[in-house]
């Protein structure tokens, strides 16, 4: 599903603050896999994650998703496959839309906006049944601002956003890292269902071993813009968690 | 009476311009200062063409045009050349200055003799109930318009790009073009209160823009006053609360002017004003502290 191939990205060519945040990089993640990465402040995951999602563009080496090579496109242009949950819950949503406008523009992803009004009645039921799954009353407050909920309801209704439309790739950036272990786990937990539900390629960054001792079938540590550990499902099911813990000592 | 009924016709014209700022800065959050060019732009060009005796209604759609282009003009320097917001503005509304004075060929040309928009039609005998009717009508008809626009899966977008631009690109919108067309629409309704306003004072000046943006400022400020305490979501009624807000402005610049102050003064009211209304909620929260 996605295929890094040689993969490099340097900041600030030519400068006395140049740093190498990724550095030759190459990485198949297949379909169906839910790949968890680990790594220091400053190994370089956020960028990985940025050169997939096309925030960032490469220095130099090649991006293929589904096939197709996307290194030179734009985050705009790769939407079709890709879907992103960051760190900040503000991210994710527009504060100021209500839940249902949220959904709807989540809903046409993969398609053009245009100057048709789709939030009916019809869109609302069944928006309505996909948020009453999440377990938390938001189902009844359709017409609410964004803004005017929790960040680990915000977070847990960009993850359901994201399988609104035609999904392929789903991109957690330290999704739970501002919220409270219970919304925390809750979020994780919806992550995985819908990982499994919609047969999505799911990448996860975390800083807590905990959940990166949970969940994924493979382990990913980075360390210094390079790919230092490698563990795939069988490896990572005898892996403990202190072995996880010893990795950063 | 009279004299308060011409401030609420002049806020009705403004109304216009006051649902561009909204647009340009309670959704984009960008101060588009270029609407001070675009508002005299739209007056020019309708001056322009009813002293050569056209039709009031026909020149609408190149008001908007050409009010359009200017707000496009800001959206491209601002997000292409990457040129900070309120430069961008300043630079295409100095532009348009001169522009603006090539178009009138004159700074000020009076329109007494033609026939404009509020003689061309006639339902009331009483002139000003007749200009009452045809602006509310416009305005209305532009609310309706509007509140579809920002409400449509478009205007969703739109909306959205104001709020988290990460969000919206995640989601395949180039949020460039999203701020450009926004900005150019926001102008296009700028340049409307401009022939609106021309239409009703019967002349066009080079320097009717000079501030305007701070009158559509405080009257969206104020809008957005009522949208917080009636915690409002509806598009169609915030939108009804920037109209209240551009007449409420108007009445109480009649109100100043009524208690004999210098007209010559009427800007610094304005400012005054407009600081007053942006800064006395801090003021009085603090004290509640």
């Amino acid at each position: 599903m996605i295929d890094l191939q040689n993969l490099n990205k340097i900041f600030s060519i030519g400068k006395a603050n140049r740093t190498t945040a990724v550095q030759d990089v190459s990485l198949t993640i297949n379909h169906n896999d839910f790949v968890v990465i680990v790594g220091a402040n400053g190994s370089g995951k956020s960028t990985l994650l940025n050169l997939i999602s096309g925030n960032v563009l490469p220095s130099s080496g090649k991006i293929f998703i589904a096939g197709k090579e996307v290194s030179r496109l734009p985050e705009y242009k790769r939407s079709p496959a890709i879907a992103r949950v960051f760190q900040n819950p503000f991210s994710g949503t527009a504060a100021d839309l209500s839940i249902i406008d949220n959904f709807r523009l989540a809903a046409l992803r993969t398609q053009n906006k245009t100057l048709k009004i789709g939030v009916n009645q019809n869109f609302k039921n069944k928006i309505a049944q996909q948020i009453a799954q999440l377990g938390m009353g938001l189902e009844d407050k359709l017409e609410q601002a964004m803004g005017s909920l929790s960040g680990g309801q915000r977070q847990a209704l960009t993850l359901l956003m994201a399988v609104m439309d035609d999904l392929k790739i789903l991109l957690l950036d330290e999704p739970t890292a501002a919220l409270d272990p219970r919304s925390a786990d809750k979020v994780m937990q919806l992550a995985q269902q819908l990982t499994q539900q919609y047969q999505l390629c799911t990448i996860l960054i975390t800083h807590n071993l905990k959940d990166a001792f949970t969940y994924g079938n493979r382990i990913i540590q980075m360390a210094e813009g390079e790919i230092s550990k490698d563990l795939d499902a069988t490896s990572k099911t005898k892996l403990t968690q202190n072995e996880i813990f010893s990795w950063f000592s | 009476m009279d004299f308060y009924l011409s401030a609420i016709l002049q806020g009705l014209c403004l109304s216009a311009m006051a649902f561009g700022i909204f647009i340009s800065m309670k959704i984009f959050n960008i101060p588009d200062i270029s609407t001070d060019g675009a508002y005299t732009l739209g007056g020019v060009i309708s001056g322009f063409f009813i002293s050569q005796s056209y039709n009031g209604f026909a020149i609408v759609g190149l008001v908007m045009v050409g009010g359009a282009l200017a707000g496009a003009a800001t959206g491209f320097i601002h997000t292409k050349l990457k040129v900070n917001a309120l430069l961008a503005g300043i630079l295409v509304m100095t532009a348009l200055y001169s522009i603006n004075l090539s178009i009138l060929g004159q700074s000020n040309l009076p329109l007494l003799n033609f026939p404009t928009l509020f003689t061309v039609i006639n339902v009331f005998q009483n002139p000003t109930q007749n200009t009452f009717l045809i602006v509310a009508t416009i305005i209305l008809v532009l609310l309706i318009i509007v509140s579809y626009v920002l409400k449509s899966d478009f205007g969703l977008a739109m909306r959205a790009t104001g709020n988290s631009q990460t969000m919206v690109r995640a989601l395949g919108v180039n949020t460039d073009n999203m701020k450009i067309i926004g900005l150019a629409i926001a102008n296009a309704l700028t340049a409307l209160s401009g022939y609106l306003m021309t239409q009703l004072q019967g002349f066009a000046d080079i320097n009717m823009g000079i501030g305007i943006v701070i009158v559509g400022l405080g009257s969206v400020i104020m809008g957005e006053t009522l949208i917080n305490y009636f915690a409002i979501t509806s598009v169609a009624k915030m939108l009804l609360t920037v109209i209240l807000g551009a007449i409420v402005f108007q009445l109480v610049l009649a109100f100043a002017l009524s208690l004999g102050i210098n007209p010559n003064l009427l800007k610094l009211i304005t400012a005054a004003f407009v600081l007053l209304i942006v800064g006395l909620p801090r003021f009085i929260f603090k004290k509640a502290e």
